[in-house]
């Protein structure tokens, strides 16, 4: 039997086969893999999964893409099963008692949660006979995709806003796909992407693909379950952007309950953005389902998305699950990011800091308890996004290689810092 | 006010396999009443019954989402062009 029914909207229940779809023709609804999930409980258990690779692929069961004859995916064969810590510092500084950060800025092999996303999508774009593989990103995704197809030997086109990070666009060339810097924001290179998307015949990951893409996020949610000991936390801080990864995480833990991989329980979804792009935490903070467009202005550039197409559905997780949400300022991103490496020596990009931010201060106004399981979704790597340090760190000491002016500058270290 | 009105491949059953047709109004309102006139059925594609444009339909004047000019409001120009976008897309 096969687990893979085909693709349901969520919004209207209209089937459609497996196919490169992802808006119902009739209400426009997004549309979603649809599982059979008895044939799945019949094959996924804890041991079968724990008795898998360390990889995003201990989870096939649950994933919409097949693996080869010899128990091997199309591509990505080492992405993911990322460390999850116990971050007691961190934990110790924020005044909560178990704190976990899940650390996707060592994803393999582009140093975010983008690599869980891509490694099914391309899979997918196989499956399906696609030739070219495409996406509109803010480069994390740009990375994972030109990484990916030049594994899988596919042709790829990467649509980018012009005034992205360099290191972000530097570590897509080197994979050398078609790059296309776009004079506008990401919102405009997705609108863009949207119409060529639907002129060229090509595996637009995060659009005709977007389905099966978005299922790999999935995989973030259940290796934190697994690894807390196959149960799920009670708190959950994500990074919002399109607003997908939020909905997927909640999707992975309720999934794993219905399939009795977990003991049934709660757990609340929180919405980390930064102010100068917030648009789904000022639905939570209004509690309204009417999605406000923004012009994003913030250093978090891997969060600016203005026009987030899953806003709608995050805005429901963190309200249906008892969460919310919080904005961070520029400043507070910064702070955020030097507090997790100060406290777990983990560096991350500025999306990361605006997530460290966010549970701080949904700690400090008491909505999240102190005294509950809280884990943080880190999702990218701060050796992407340097430049937003360049200016706020130097280095204390510069010397002549003598040993007397090192005892110099040491003492004049102390007596600086009265130490 | 003649525009050309870019439709998305879930429309164009609607409007016989056209990707992009000729309307006219002088609001993106009238464009759409327009449209529904060329093409019965158009319209309960893109708005709700209150009138709205439905959630998951992005509309663009000039590559401008209308929810950041005057909504269904906007006015149009002798030559604009008008995009009809399905809004889920996009992450990252």
């Amino acid at each position: 039997m096969d687990r893979l029914k085909g693709l349901k909207c969520r919004e209207c229940g209209r089937y459609y086969p497996s196919s490169p779809a992802h808006v119902c023709e009739f209400c426009f609804g997004p549309l979603e893999v649809d599982y059979d999930y008895e044939v799945i409980r019949a094959q996924v258990s804890r041991a079968r999964i724990e008795a898998g690779p360390k990889s995003i692929w201990r989870y096939a069961d649950l994933l919409p893409v097949e693996l080869g004859p010899d128990g091997e995916p199309h591509v990505g064969s080492a992405v993911g099963f990322t460390p999850l810590i116990r971050a007691r510092n961190l934990g110790d500084e924020l005044g909560v008692k178990e704190l976990w950060v899940k650390n996707d800025s060592v994803c393999h092999p582009t140093w975010s949660f983008k690599d869980r996303v891509v490694a099914v999508a391309i899979g997918k774009a196989k499956e399906f006979g696609f030739d070219t593989v495409a996406c509109a990103s803010t480069g994390n995704l740009a990375n994972s995709v030109a990484a990916h197809a030049a594994e899988a030997r596919l042709k790829s086109y990467i649509f980018i806003p012009a005034d992205l990070e360099r290191g972000k666009v530097t570590a897509t060339l080197v994979y050398a796909p078609t790059l296309i810097e776009v004079q506008g924001t990401y919102d405009e290179v997705n609108r863009l992407c949207a119409e060529v998307g639907d002129k060229y015949r090509w595996a637009f990951v995060n659009i005709n693909i977007r389905p099966y893409y978005a299922e790999g996020s999935k995989t973030y949610g259940y290796e934190i379950a697994e690894q807390l000991g196959w149960r799920a936390p009670a708190h959950v801080v994500v990074p919002c952007a399109g607003g997908s990864l939020i909905t997927k995480i909640w999707k992975a833990f309720k999934e794993m309950r219905m399939l009795g991989l977990i003991p049934e329980g709660k757990t609340s979804m929180y919405a980390a953005q930064a102010e100068g792009c917030g648009p789904i935490v000022t639905m939570i903070k209004k509690d309204t389902d009417v999605l406000t467009p923004v012009r994003p202005q913030t250093i978090a550039k891997s969060l600016a998305i203005g026009n987030p197409a899953d806003g709608y559905y995050a805005y429901r997780v963190a309200k249906d699950s008892g969460g919310f949400g919080e904005h961070t300022s520029d400043e507070e991103i910064i702070e955020g990011m030097r507090l997790l490496a100060r406290t777990e020596g983990i560096f991350t990009e500025t999306a990361g800091g605006v997530t460290v931010a966010a549970t701080k201060k949904l700690i400090e106004a008491g909505r999240i308890p102190r005294n509950e399981s809280v884990v943080i979704c880190i999702t990218g790597n701060g050796l992407k996004t340097p430049d937003v340090l360049y200016d706020r760190l130097s280095s204390d000491v510069t010397i002549r290689p003598s040993l007397s002016a090192f005892d110099k500058a040491l003492a004049d270290l102390k007596s600086k810092t009265g130490a | 006010m003649a525009v050309v009105v870019r439709i998305p491949t879930p429309l164009r059953s609607v409007t016989k396999g056209a990707a992009e047709v000729q309307a006219a109004g002088d609001t993106v309102d009238d464009v759409i009443q327009d449209l529904e006139r060329q093409y019965p059925g158009l319209k309960e594609r893109l708005v709700e019954d209150g009138g709205q444009i439905r959630r998951f339909i992005n509309i663009y004047v000039n590559q401008e989402d209308i929810r950041f000019l005057e909504g269904a409001k906007t006015t149009i120009k002798q030559g604009d062009e008008v995009s009809i976008v399905p809004a889920i897309a996009g992450g990252r």
